[in-house]
């Protein structure tokens, strides 16, 4: 029998942006407010979730050509060199720093190298929990 | 006034989430319990909401657009084991 499912195709191209908003305001909300690199990462892993339940596994390889185990190696990656950064101006390793800088359009604003690392770990938990979906898929 | 109606419409979130656990535990089908689970869902965010109030915060409303996004997902998921048995395919059958 043949399924239907322009309903859940139509719904899922929308929501996806919706989800992916939302993965980005939890991401910048860190560090000050519930949020951060994690949550970020796991919301950012979930819009991927859905793209996978409603299309298939070849369709968004061909749509997001990425290697998403090279993507969680480089999120660690950048924790290290975040953290390794401090250790060259002669600071304790994973130390940080922040600072207020005037920017056009938005005001002043605060810039952190605490934002660096959580990039690194929202890459990382992006590319661990879609390698762990990915491969539990497969073989059903 | 208003305090106590929202914390009677708390408890009464809480009958209606013990109600529907007994149909997840004596639910004849797989269905009606992941359709109960659903409405678990549906009910811990509108208790989120009425907690917000109540307290008068602002720190659960992220607490609601994930949890509302989880359950989202996860109806959405249960749904397709229940009519295809793959939850992710490899290649669609167009």
């Amino acid at each position: 029998m043949k399924i239907n499912e322009v309903i859940l195709q139509s719904v899922s191209k929308i929501v996806v942006f919706i989800i992916l908003t939302l993965a980005l305001y939890l991401f910048f909300a860190g560090h000050n407010a519930p949020g951060g690199g994690f949550i970020g990462g796991l919301v950012l892993a979930s819009s991927f979730v859905l793209m996978l339940l409603a299309f298939d596994i070849e369709t968004v390889k061909k749509g997001i050509p990425v290697d998403f185990k090279l993507v969680a190696a480089s999120g660690a990656l950048i924790v290290l060199l975040s953290g390794l950064g401090a250790t060259i101006l002669g600071e304790p390793f994973l130390s940080q720093s922040f600072a207020y800088f005037d920017l056009p359009f938005y005001g002043e604003v605060e810039l952190t190298t605490v934002t660096i690392f959580e990039t690194g770990v929202a890459l990382a938990v992006v590319g661990v929990v879609v390698t762990i979906i990915l491969s539990i898929s497969e073989d059903v | 006034m208003i305090e106590s109606i929202l914390t009677i419409s708390l408890i009464l979130f809480g009958v209606a989430i013990l109600i529907t656990f007994i149909r997840i535990v004596i639910g004849p089908t797989f269905p009606d319990r992941v359709i109960a689970m659903d409405v678990i869902g549906v009910n811990l965010i509108s208790a989120m909401a009425i907690v917000s109030v109540l307290f008068s915060t602002r720190a659960f409303y992220d607490v609601i657009l994930v949890l509302g996004i989880l359950a989202f997902i996860s109806t959405i998921s249960f749904s397709k084991f229940l009519e295809r048995g793959a939850i992710i395919e490899r290649k669609r059958d167009i």
